[in-house]
């Protein structure tokens, strides 16, 4: 019978793949949220896998802070010319002058807050019903409790005491009008599953995630990257150092860490040694309090 | 390398939390700052000593209560295996936590208080473990330590849980005496219990042989979703796409195509875009057939000389998940893998007392974390199997047609 075993690579592909042709067989109007970070270029992959030869039954979309490392968006652009999908694009930014939003202050201010009100907005001007995301349940410890179709209200809630129940690979995507449902797909991979599948794949990431020389500030243990969006003060010390991304976000709230990974095997093997987690270590969005996600998410955000 | 997904049952007190923590803590899978995380918490507590139980108390009411509310899902792996693990409450209200966690789980670990032996709860536990058909069960008498490592406190709790497990019908069960807070036989072999010949708990989650618990006899592919790119090169390009919930496909293979009872072979199996001769569950595949036979998502393909039963009225174990209760005669949706139909319950047979497995006599309704006996009948034929027999194409859902909530879960007989 040992012929018959798969791997849990394959395993975990297989189920994804499941989940994401399922948005397919339910939803009339769904999107990939597409953020040009590692989690969403799987789900691209994956996507193929699961739909071709035929074109997918989803555009992808990206709500653009502004913040954006140039690498991912290149990346970004010409993944979607390369496989011949549609791309939306909203940005942050025209919600901000629309809506007179107030842009959030401090040394590090991050629009990650208000991508909330752009992505509910886009959910609204494209009726759409369901968006595929590409959280993981071994972030953060809000996440490991939603399930893989999380209902949203039409404020884009979650309601973490309302959850309904999810059963086997049963999945139940039944809404009413103006609720739309976040999906994820690859809510049991973990960070070192990621990188082991974008290995074993193949598949190509933006320059950022391996290690680079770029202009830093040292800011509590943390390297964030030099750039027009950050508040300088005299004080605050410049390095150039050699850096990799672990995840991508904002380039104001999103640091990176020191490294020497410029190859896929080289960055798995810091993983597997690093003894902190990807978002502890390279999110500062995450710090502010105890429930900072469990918060976030209960407003709307992914 | 594999997957095991397994659930441990029991509650605060058993020392479930700590249990799970410890397994990542000494597997090595808690990161720092999660940990100084749960330190910067412990010191607002009286005792001082690191809690590994927070490490699962995911949401802030959760924090503030003291209390699981929900199903969490954690991870963990080790070079032979990678872990899921169904953190679920154990209290009684929470039933339906513990069937919705225990649905995709191969294993379940019963925690059992050495103090406190086979409980109520254990037995609540046990039945629920049997009536979703978890293929492993261990038996982990915790809390050792509190019974000075006693072999006979163990041997006696054993000698209980034995004939338990019997009236349930309950196979591979194992037991491992342990102590979550100190960490005897959770990772390493305990030097306090010289009595016991057997494996660690992780060993033994490293080492239980999953083979038998994909079934690779009966084949059923339910169809999710109908790939065709109408373009002019792919014309005639008709793929049916969805995942091998059991069996093995090979191309050539006569098929018919469930409920409608049209025929057919298998001319070509697509896996992530490449053309394969055979694919087997639980892969995720294209499947063409030779003919131009109707086929739409919620449809079976399965082999001729293994068909499952294609039924319009069913019998049904139904564990009830909402606040509002059912009455017999309510309509609503039923959804098997990928097939939705109308239904209604007919009849509520009997109640099940998850305590002592009575059967009650038949209710007028059943009300939340309710088990009961129920007749359903669909407003089309489904095409399943019992639960179990096939796991993977016995069990359905409830939905209510007018909150759109799953409502219930049905082990169908």
């Amino acid at each position: 019978m040992s012929d018959y075993k798969l791997d849990y690579l394959d395993q975990l592909e297989s189920e994804s793949i499941h989940i994401m042709r399922e948005v397919a067989g339910q939803f009339e109007r769904p999107a990939l949220l597409f953020s040009g970070g590692k989690d969403s270029i799987v789900l691209v992959h994956l996507a193929l896998k699961a739909f071709r030869p035929g074109k997918f039954p989803f555009p992808l979309v990206h709500i653009d802070t502004g913040h954006n490392f140039k690498e991912a968006l290149d990346y970004r652009d010409n993944l979607a010319e390369e496989i011949g999908e549609r791309l939306i694009v909203r940005n942050v930014e025209d919600t901000i002058k629309l809506k007179h939003l107030a842009e959030p202050k401090g040394k590090f201010a991050s629009r990650n807050a208000l991508q909330t009100y752009t992505l509910l907005d886009t959910i609204e001007e494209f009726k759409f019903d369901a968006c595929i995301g590409g959280a993981r349940r071994d972030e953060e410890k809000a996440r490991a409790k939603e399930r893989i179709f999380s209902v949203r209200d039409e404020f884009g809630q979650w309601n973490p005491k309302l959850q309904r129940p999810e059963l086997w690979s049963i999945y139940n995507g039944k809404i009413d009008k103006g609720e739309n449902v976040r999906v994820f797909p690859i809510s049991n991979w973990t960070e070192l599953d990621i990188w082991n599948y974008i290995k074993r794949e193949h598949i190509r990431l933006p320059s950022i995630y391996f290690a680079h020389k770029r202009e830093v500030i040292e800011h509590e243990g943390q390297f964030v990257a030099m750039s027009k969006f950050v508040l300088l003060e005299p004080t605050d010390k410049i390095s150039v150092r050699k850096v990799r991304y672990r995840t991508v976000g904002d380039m104001t709230c999103t640091a990176a860490v020191e490294s020497n990974a410029t190859k896929i095997d080289d960055i798995i093997n810091e993983i597997i040694a690093t003894k902190t987690s990807e978002r502890g270590e390279t999110r500062i969005d995450d710090q502010v309090s105890e429930a900072a996600m469990e918060d976030r998410k209960k407003n709307g955000y992914f | 390398m594999d997957i095991l997904r397994f659930i441990t049952a029991g509650s605060v007190d058993d020392g479930k939390s700590t249990l799970i923590g410890r397994l990542l803590y000494d597997s090595k899978s808690i990161m720092i700052d999660h940990l100084e995380a749960i330190e910067r918490q412990t010191k607002n507590r009286e005792d001082g000593e690191i809690d590994l139980a927070l490490l699962t108390d995911g949401l802030r009411a959760e924090r503030e209560q003291g209390i699981t509310i929900d199903v969490a899902y954690k991870y963990f792996s080790t070079p032979k295996r990678k872990f899921i693990i169904a953190d679920a409450p154990g209290h009684i209200q929470y039933t339906r936590n513990m069937v919705t966690g225990a649905s995709n789980s191969e294993l379940i670990i019963i925690l059992v208080d050495a103090r406190h032996g086979v409980i109520e709860q254990t037995r609540r536990h046990s039945i629920i473990a049997s009536l979703l058909n978890i293929p492993h069960v261990v038996v982990a008498v915790n809390k050792m330590d509190l019974v000075e490592y006693s072999e006979e406190v163990y041997n006696n709790i054993l000698k209980d849980y034995a004939s338990l497990a019997e009236q349930l019908g309950l196979k591979n069960v194992t037991y491992i005496p342990i102590s979550a807070l100190n960490g005897d036989n959770i990772v390493d072999e305990s030097k306090l219990l010289p009595w016991y010949k057997g494996d660690t708990l992780l060993n033994y989650l490293e080492n239980v042989s999953l083979a038998d618990d994909i079934n690779l006899k009966n084949a059923r592919f339910p169809v999710q979703y109908v790939i065709r790119p109408q373009t002019e090169q792919l014309h005639d390009y008709r793929g049916y796409a969805g995942k091998i919930i059991s069996g093995i496909y090979k191309v050539g293979d006569a098929v018919t195509v469930l409920p409608s009872g049209e025929m057919s072979r298998i001319n070509m199996i697509e896996l992530g875009g490449k053309k394969v001769k055979e694919a087997f569950a639980p892969q995720s595949v294209v499947i063409h057939l030779r003919h131009d036979v109707d086929v739409s998502r919620g449809d079976v393909i399965v082999k001729d000389e293994d068909l499952p039963k294609i039924e319009q009225q069913i019998e049904v174990l139904l564990c009830w998940m909402d606040n509002k209760p059912l009455v017999a005669g309510n309509k609503y949706l039923l959804q098997i893998n990928s097939s939705r139909v109308r239904c209604v319950v007919k009849s509520i047979d009997y109640k099940l007392d998850v305590n002592t497995l009575e059967k009650g006599l038949s209710p007028e309704k059943a009300g939340l974390n309710d088990i009961i006996r129920a007749t359903i009948k669909t407003a089309q034929p489904i095409a399943y199997d019992s639960y179990q027999k096939l796991r993977v194409n016995g069990g359905a859902i409830l939905i209510d047609e007018t909150s759109n909530v799953t409502v219930g879960a049905c082990m169908i007989q």
